[in-house]
């Protein structure tokens, strides 16, 4: 027989949150330093780096997430590699978010006006200098309100971890669910806590972006 | 007088537009030479290819003894030789018109931000903006903004200055204000290459006059040429242009 909904409920669920910000920032994080990478690859003068790291974007921005999440939990573990569902989910978040997040950057980076890498070329500045010194510091500002755009779209994706087991927000809810049988109730204070959590970082994205839009009128 | 920069018979094309057809000179130490031309006749392109901004097809280019056309050919070493400025002066705008002089003397010349600075402002005062040092780009009017491009140019020492149109974008108030930079600097012995549409300055100031017509060299000469020129493709230019 099912109870009705505790406070113990509902602090399991505000504990799970931590897990769902927890692999939210190691995605976010790791598929930073992968996305950095790509876009790296992507803008490179060397044609073969330029189509690999193409190739990557195209394949992963094509096959869903949950499908990633299968192959790196499953697909590891069939080879004897048992990792744990943390590490399945943060890997495979972050194989997502390197192809999305390479691609928004370097559309960023490529937005910088031809000019400003002309005048470092002539100032004897390397490549790379070029890019650390004066594209990506003003290629920042561009780059700012869609990377936060795309946190969102992050946060809510993690939800997706629970089918392989992992206890963040959503599985949470669905494991209070099995148990006292409210599914209107507690998803819908499942989608609540997302929203708070979501809704902040849509706002300032949103802002940021009117604020770039004003000064490049 | 040595060559710093010998252009010999270089051709270029953009596609089928081929706009460089056999185009020589020689710029001598200390030189100012102005090139002269209406838009199209490939004096801006000629002026990139110096740099290596632009590749060429065909010739040969050489600059303070570096072979620009070698496909080999150390870039970096060409560009602490030349310095170049452009007519949308393309200074970085997310740095101070101190930092932005700076950039390149730290992180090329790898000099202490002390020594930076002092040159920084050293080369501030010699284009009259010594008390801009902390001002963004955005804050300054065009014509600061072109002396700032100048000197920060400068202030990497280059042995040959290229001035692309660099009083083209500004309004007449505030040309004034660039040649009159560009006429000091020459004044201290720069060698200088600029493509411009200043004739009074270029006949006043030049030490000779490059005239190009349709991707070739149509007449040299010192100012006076200005005043008689010898083919109609000149005197129709300066009619029109006047």
């Amino acid at each position: 027989m099912s109870g009705g909904f505790t406070s113990s409920h509902l602090v399991y669920l505000v504990q799970s949150i931590g897990w769902t910000l927890v692999l939210s920032a190691l995605a976010f994080v790791l598929g930073g330093i992968g996305g950095f990478a790509v876009m790296l690859a992507r803008i490179s003068p060397r044609a073969w780096l330029a189509r690999v790291a193409l190739v990557y974007i195209e394949a992963i921005q094509g096959i869903p997430l949950l499908i990633l999440l299968f192959i790196v939990y499953f697909g590891l573990s069939v080879y004897g590699y048992q990792v744990p569902a943390l590490v399945a989910a943060g890997l495979a978040l972050m194989i997502y978010s390197s192809a999305y997040l390479g691609d928004i950057w370097r559309g960023c980076i490529e937005a910088m006006p031809k000019p400003q890498w002309e005048a470092s070329e002539c100032l004897s500045l390397t490549r790379w200098q070029t890019l650390r010194l004066v594209i990506i510091p003003q290629a920042m500002r561009l780059a700012l309100p869609p990377t936060v755009g795309f946190l969102v779209q992050l946060i809510k994706m993690t939800s997706l971890a629970s089918v392989i087991g992992f206890i963040e927000l959503t599985r949470a809810g669905q494991i209070i669910n099995n148990s006292i049988f409210q599914p209107f109730l507690i998803f819908g204070l499942v989608g609540a806590f997302y929203f708070v959590l979501c809704y902040p970082l849509s706002r300032w994205s949103q802002s940021m972006e009117n604020k770039l839009n004003v000064s490049n009128r | 007088m040595s060559a710093i920069v010998k252009v010999g018979d270089i051709h270029k094309s953009f596609g089928s537009n081929h706009v460089l057809k056999g185009v020589s000179f020689e710029v001598n130490k200390g030189e100012m030479i102005a090139v002269i031309g209406a838009s199209g006749s490939g004096k801006s392109t000629a002026l990139r290819c110096i740099d290596r901004l632009e590749t060429i097809d065909q010739g040969q280019i050489e600059v303070c003894g570096i072979r620009v056309d070698d496909p080999k050919v150390d870039l970096h070493l060409l560009r602490r030789e030349v310095g170049i400025v452009f007519q949308s002066y393309n200074l970085f705008p997310h740095l101070t018109v101190e930092e932005n002089i700076m950039l390149a003397l730290r992180h090329v010349k790898k000099m202490s931000r002390d020594e930076a600075r002092r040159i920084a402002m050293n080369v501030l005062e010699q284009v009259g903006l010594g008390q801009k040092a902390d001002a963004y780009p955005e804050q300054l009017s065009g014509g600061q903004q072109q002396r700032v491009a100048i000197a920060r140019s400068l202030a990497m020492s280059p042995k040959v200055m290229l001035f692309d149109e660099v009083t083209s974008a500004l309004d007449p108030q505030l040309t004034g204000e660039v040649l009159r930079v560009m006429e000091d600097l020459a004044a201290d012995g720069m060698t200088m290459l600029l493509v411009t549409h200043e004739m009074a300055f270029a006949k006043r100031v030049a030490d000779r006059i490059i005239y190009m017509h349709q991707g070739k060299v149509w007449e040299v000469g010192d100012g006076s040429m200005l005043d008689a020129p010898r083919t109609p493709e000149l005197r129709a230019f300066l009619d029109n242009g006047l």
